[in-house]
């Protein structure tokens, strides 16, 4: 079975963002700093650091997670998305980033990447949520900023445009 | 806030988790969705030899329906649970509860058996086990037992598994036919630690509620077939026996408070499901 021992340094492999990547970690590294500190993508942020605050919530093999609950030994194998592989082109943001610029749905912008990569991954789900269901989901994230409402507001207009946007086709 | 070191054992099958767990024992803790794992690493509140990651497993992975109860494996996350579609049906308890079970960001990873694994008095899943009747499959190298959810759950994180065993599955009663299920739980934002949680269980002859949060262990009652006067009287005596205790975020007086109010709704509302 493999055995990764506590004091070296191992390979770990991934998609990241569509392109494969690779680094090294002693297991006991956490994906968040195995992103900032390995491969230099700094848009994951760290807040609690345990889980609660949700700042560093990225897509772990299409689901929303949060990369300081993960090892990145454990991500070895898996496909990652991150803050950085939103924007569809570079200059160009998604209609999500768009619509939170055009809200101010965002302050000091500690907390929005995080929610971003939880509302991108809600909304390819749940394309029509309703404003309850948007705010117990977005419950796993803490915005110290804006009280949420313009959150809430970009991410129903988001989802609106999103939905307009998919009907035209 | 950065875990202390550890080997990474990376289990393929469950001969190799026990293999593993018969040499660290309780130097080791098993891994499986991290929810509550990883924070106890990078708090240092544990600091285990190794970990052993057991998503790998395929034979873990599985929801399975038996004659009389659903086997969930221990590498079922509580989102694909919560996603199954039989789940109302089989489970309406657990269909009502794992909404609340943190977040949708972090159910996405945490399992059902690593929150039974964890203990915590105030978690919605040991909670519904116990108000189910439900049993734990431990298996180890030298064999393989069930135990009650009632006998499991010893203590404030504490429980009866011993340090080779690995917590292989749950074992979930089905629905009973003419039973009401219902849960309740009260907390300062959804998907924080209960304050306190209720579940109910009615049937033509007996009232069963459960509570968890109040203390060490989620706690359990069987009223028998009850009016409404002798109900309140039953919920405040289940609400001093708990011994409850103030905290950061209630007093004890308010904890009995949310017992005896929130034990009636949610008796009341099991009682409307029976249908």
């Amino acid at each position: 079975m493999p055995r990764l021992s506590a004091d070296q340094r191992h390979i770990v492999r991934f998609t990241l963002n569509g392109r494969a990547i690779e680094g090294q970690a002693e297991p006991r590294m956490l994906l968040t700093d195995f992103l900032r500190h390995e491969l230099g993508f700094t848009g994951t942020h760290v807040g609690c650091e345990h889980g609660v605050c949700g700042a560093c919530t990225i897509e772990i093999n299409g689901v929303p997670a949060r990369a300081c609950l993960t090892l990145a030994v454990q991500a070895d194998g898996a496909n990652i998305r991150t803050v950085e592989g939103l924007a569809p082109a570079q200059g160009q943001l998604s209609v999500l980033q768009e619509a939170f610029r055009r809200h101010h749905a965002l302050q000091c912008g500690f907390c929005t990447a995080g929610i971003l990569m939880s509302l991108d991954n809600y909304l390819r789900k749940e394309p029509d949520p309703s404003e309850n269901d948007l705010r117990e989901f977005l419950s796993g994230h803490i915005c110290r900023c804006t009280g949420y409402v313009p959150i809430v507001a970009a991410a129903m207009d988001a989802a609106r445009r999103l939905r307009e946007a998919s009907s035209d086709v | 806030m950065k875990p202390a070191r550890f080997d990474y054992i990376r289990a393929v099958d469950v001969a190799e988790a026990h293999a593993a767990l018969a040499e660290f024992g309780n130097d080791a803790r098993v891994l499986a969705g991290g929810q509550t794992l990883m924070p106890m690493l990078s708090m240092r509140l544990v600091r285990p030899k190794a970990v052993i990651d057991i998503m790998h497993v395929p034979t873990l992975r599985g929801i399975d329906v038996g004659g009389s109860d659903i086997r969930v494996g221990a590498g079922v996350r509580q989102a694909e649970l919560l996603a199954w579609p039989a789940l109302g049906e089989a489970l309406p308890l657990l269909k009502a509860a794992l909404p609340w079970v943190g977040h949708a960001q972090t159910r996405s990873r945490g399992t059902v058996c690593g929150s039974v694994a964890h203990a915590d008095p105030s978690a919605e899943i040991p909670l519904c086990l116990l108000a189910l009747d439900a049993s734990i499959e431990l298996s180890s190298r030298r064999g393989r037992r069930r135990v009650k959810a009632a006998d499991f759950f010893t203590g404030m994180m504490t429980t009866a598994r011993a340090e080779n065993e690995l917590i292989e599955a749950v074992h979930i009663p089905k629905m009973q036919q003419g039973a009401g299920y219902a849960f309740r739980e009260f907390g300062r934002r959804h998907g924080d630690f209960a304050i306190v949680a209720c579940a109910a269980i009615v049937t033509g002859t007996n009232v069963r509620f459960a509570v968890g949060g109040v203390a060490d262990t989620p706690a359990l009652r069987d009223f028998g077939a009850v009016d409404d006067t002798a109900l309140a009287d039953a919920l405040d005596a289940f609400a001093w026996d708990l011994d409850a205790r103030d905290d950061l975020h209630a007093t004890a007086r308010y904890r009995r408070e949310l017992v005896r109010q929130m034990g009636r709704a949610v008796i009341e509302e099991a009682r409307r499901c029976r249908g």
